[in-house]
């Protein structure tokens, strides 16, 4: 089973893209499970077609130990098992103390039995590593693989470089590595090269560009991803490309953060300055 | 034989300390031997304390929750004192230090017994625990009817931002009792003294002068700061100051109530025992009542005739005085008795004393009395002026731990400033009577001997290696590492099972305790069974 954490700035479409793309894997008949790691307990919506999902945390707060694993994953599109973790309301408790308490629930529940058959997990993981808890997926081994989603816009690159700090630092004592970043275009001037060539000085790869589409809007508001809401539509090629290539992805690195001044040149070089 | 412990040649200090220290790694040396200073009562050199415990080094310190809740509002029985944590902080911090109470009469509440704490758990960490501390309050009252709640926080709630004080401020509005929160998380300071501090402000911010209704009549008020009657040493000292015709209004905390603290402002006096701990209130009261106040020491019977004596000089009304004579001359005949006794069996033993923020200082007179001699002494906690004096206190260099504890600003009560007292200090000083006075713990210390701050686990195996003491004093996490080097150790924070120490008859009862300790051989007749026989015996095995 290969183990995928996707991160990336907030609101840059994290959730979208991991759903959209797991769709595509789900149609390639692969059995994925995706944990929402989101105190919002949004990244499940798509795959579920609205279906209100019970999280880990509330089920637990409301059962007691009495939790049983049908209990908080649901089955949904191409038969993904979906799970959200939950979590505090804003500016209360700890919502990073939820994801270590929802994991490592999850994992007792034995939500990785053998008898599920998984090709693979993914954790859809809110914002920035912003502490420990946020690290979660991408400590102790629960994710090997991390995709970031990127755009050409700067706080998003920032964003994307400072999670390559947190991978860098678990990288050398675990064995979690970069698999590339997803670019998903926000059609900024250049953004593609600039991306790529981000990509090339973390020392990782751009899997895919995303194009920007009013089609993801329309299947979101449906409730659906964009293969399940309009299979023949070309966006929903760009997903199932995407998906073919962490599919076949075979480059895993320990990525080399950028100094802020060097993301800065970068970002002039191909932004600012045309 | 005692002739010649008492002529025992001990270790050059200086070449001591380097074999100590050579342990450790060069940093870590450079800051320990700092902290580890060879005395001079006249030029008294500067000693490295309150600062940061080095990783890695087992120290004796306690938390800043400790501090508060454990040491300063541990020993008042009418408040209830909610602990907002997870259950382990809330049952290591009760009863633990033997603070003894009495209750004037059977109807007269006593929480003490009583371990208050919202047993967090995984979810309220995750969700948030102020819905939960609030039951526990609401619950608290149902139960208890009490005068005043008090909520102490624990590490992972100021990890989370659960609002103490809010919660408060909301439960004491919808509970009409006075409730107050304190945000004493372990790891605010770097020991317990950052909690003393945080529990002075909220003491003196909730609960002192808060009851004007009160009106007090009585002729001499006075409160007791600092002492925390472990083993019963404040009823000791009740019973002096009541002969001596002295009101005691309120003990800050031993044996006392927090309804005692609210019309506390109404004396004439404060007198400090503890200086560490208690010494923030004892001046935010000067500041805004006009409440002189002075230190005291009650442990050893010098030091407590001395200290009546300054009390009685202070009033300066004859009729104390001559009661006050009448009392030290009638008990220090008492103490001579026994003195006499235990002098010659215990005269020129050495002891050691690592203990505190006042302890380490304050036991080092019934020593003198006895004839003993203090080779090294250490506060866990204090800050330089506890070892140097307050001279030093405008150059203590105010670090960022430091700075993380809020300094209360306090300004003048206008309608409660009590002039009269400022102008009964400024007489008396004229004639040489001391205010504000500590003088810290060196200038009582012999030339050549060791002052250390936060002594380690290595520093004292290696000190007992060195020196070889007869006695040596501590708290229980020491206890049992130093008795197994054959060598009793008597505990000074909870007293074994001891007490009371403080005034002539604590001093009786302590010259007698040390006798029997020091005397009893049994620590050098028996060693470690394991060192004649192994526990465990082990073979290689290879397939």
């Amino acid at each position: 089973m290969r183990k995928i954490a996707i991160y990336g700035k907030g609101g840059i479409g994290k959730s979208t893209t991991t759903q959209n793309t797991v769709a595509g894997l789900a149609e390639m008949g692969k059995n994925v499970m995706v944990v929402g790691c989101d105190p919002k307990a949004d990244s499940t919506r798509l795959l579920l077609g609205g279906l209100a999902q019970k999280t880990v945390l509330d089920t637990l707060r409301e059962e007691g130990e009495d939790v049983e694993l049908d209990d908080v994953i649901k089955v949904g599109y191409g038969g993904t098992r979906n799970v959200e973790s939950g979590g505090p309301e804003p500016g209360v408790g700890c919502a990073g103390r939820g994801i270590i308490t929802s994991i490592n629930l999850l994992e007792q529940l034995g939500a990785w039995d053998p008898e599920f058959a998984l090709d693979y997990t993914f954790y859809d993981v809110l914002g920035d590593v912003v502490c420990g808890g946020f690290a979660m997926p991408i400590r102790d081994g629960k994710a090997e693989e991390i995709y970031i989603v990127v755009s050409g816009e700067m706080m998003a690159m920032y964003a994307a470089n400072n999670i390559c700090k947190g991978i860098q630092k678990y990288a050398q004592s675990g064995t979690v590595r970069l698999g590339g970043l997803i670019c998903n275009s926000r059609k900024v001037d250049n953004e593609r090269e600039m991306i790529e060539q981000l990509a090339k000085q973390l020392g990782t790869q751009m899997i895919h560009f995303v194009p920007r589409d009013n089609m993801v809007q329309q299947a979101e508001i449906n409730r659906k991803t964009v293969i399940d809401f309009k299979p023949e539509h070309p966006q929903a090629d760009e997903y199932r490309t995407l998906a073919r290539a962490i599919d076949s992805n075979e480059m895993f690195v320990i990525p080399n953060p950028l100094e802020i001044d060097e993301l800065e040149k970068l970002l002039i070089e191909f932004g600012i300055a045309n | 034989m005692t002739k010649n412990l008492k002529n025992k040649n001990l270790p050059d200090p200086i070449a001591m300390r380097e074999e100590i220290m050579k342990k450790y790694p060069r940093k870590v040396a450079k800051k320990r031997t700092s902290a580890f200073v060879v005395n001079d009562p006249v030029e008294i050199p500067e000693v490295q304390a309150n600062v940061r415990t080095i990783p890695g080094i087992i120290t004796q310190r306690g938390c800043t929750y400790a501090g508060c809740k454990g040491v300063v509002l541990g020993p008042t029985r009418d408040v209830v004192n909610i602990v907002h944590g997870p259950i382990g902080c809330s049952f290591y911090a009760w009863l633990t230090r033997r603070n003894q109470t009495a209750p004037p009469t059977e109807n007269d509440v006593n929480y003490i017994p009583y371990a208050f704490s919202t047993d967090m758990q995984d979810e309220n960490i995750v969700f948030g625990g102020e819905k939960k501390l609030k039951e526990a309050i609401r619950e608290a009252y149902n139960e208890f009817k009490p005068h005043s709640i008090a909520i102490f926080s624990t590490c992972p709630v100021g990890l989370i931002g659960d609002d103490v004080h809010s919660v408060a401020r909301d439960m004491k509005a919808e509970l009409g009792i006075n409730i107050f929160g304190f945000s004493c998380e372990g790891y605010r300071g770097v020991s317990q003294s950052a909690g003393h501090h945080i529990a002075n402000n909220g003491v003196f911010k909730h609960v002192v002068g808060i009851n004007q209704e009160k009106k007090l009549t009585t002729k001499f008020r006075m409160n007791m700061m600092g002492e925390y009657n472990i083993g019963g040493d404040a009823f000791v000292l009740e019973e002096y100051f009541e002969e001596m015709g002295i009101d005691l209004v309120a003990s800050f905390s031993g044996n006392s109530t927090i309804e005692s603290y609210e019309y506390s402002d109404q004396v004439d006096l404060n007198i400090v025992m503890c200086h560490r701990s208690i010494n923030y209130i004892a001046e935010m009261m000067e500041k805004k009542y006009g409440i002189p106040w002075f230190k005291v020491n009650f442990i050893g019977a010098d030091a407590t005739a001395k200290s009546l004596r300054k009390m009685a000089q202070f009033y300066g009304d004859a009729g104390m005085i001559k009661a006050t004579e009448a009392l030290i001359e009638r008990e220090m005949a008492k103490v001579k008795a026994v003195i006499d006794e235990v002098k010659p069996k215990v005269e020129g033993k050495t002891v050691m004393m690592f203990v505190g923020g006042s302890r380490a200082h304050h036991y080092q007179e019934l020593f003198k009395e006895m004839g003993m001699k203090v080779v090294a002494a250490g506060y866990e906690f204090a800050h330089r002026d506890d070892y140097e004096g307050r001279r030093v206190i405008p150059n203590i260099k105010i670090d960022a731990d430091t700075r993380n504890i809020e300094d209360l600003v306090v300004d003048k009560d206008e309608k409660l400033y009590r002039p009269d007292l400022q102008e009964k200090k400024a007489a008396l000083e004229k004639q040489n009577f001391e205010f504000e006075d500590y003088v810290g713990m060196m200038p009582d210390m012999d030339k050549n001997t060791l002052v250390i701050d936060d002594i380690s686990h290595h520093e004292s195996e290696k000190l007992i290696e060195l020196y070889k003491p007869d006695l040596f004093c501590a708290g229980i996490k020491e206890k049992y590492v130093v008795q197994k080097s054959g060598i009793p150790l008597k505990q000074l924070h909870s007293y074994d099972y001891g007490g009371p120490y403080a005034g002539f008859e604590g001093a009786i009862n302590f010259y007698k305790e040390i006798d029997r300790m020091i005397n009893a051989s049994v620590w050098k007749l028996i060693d470690a069974p394991w060192k004649l026989e192994p526990e465990i015996v082990g073979s290689v095995v290879t397939d």
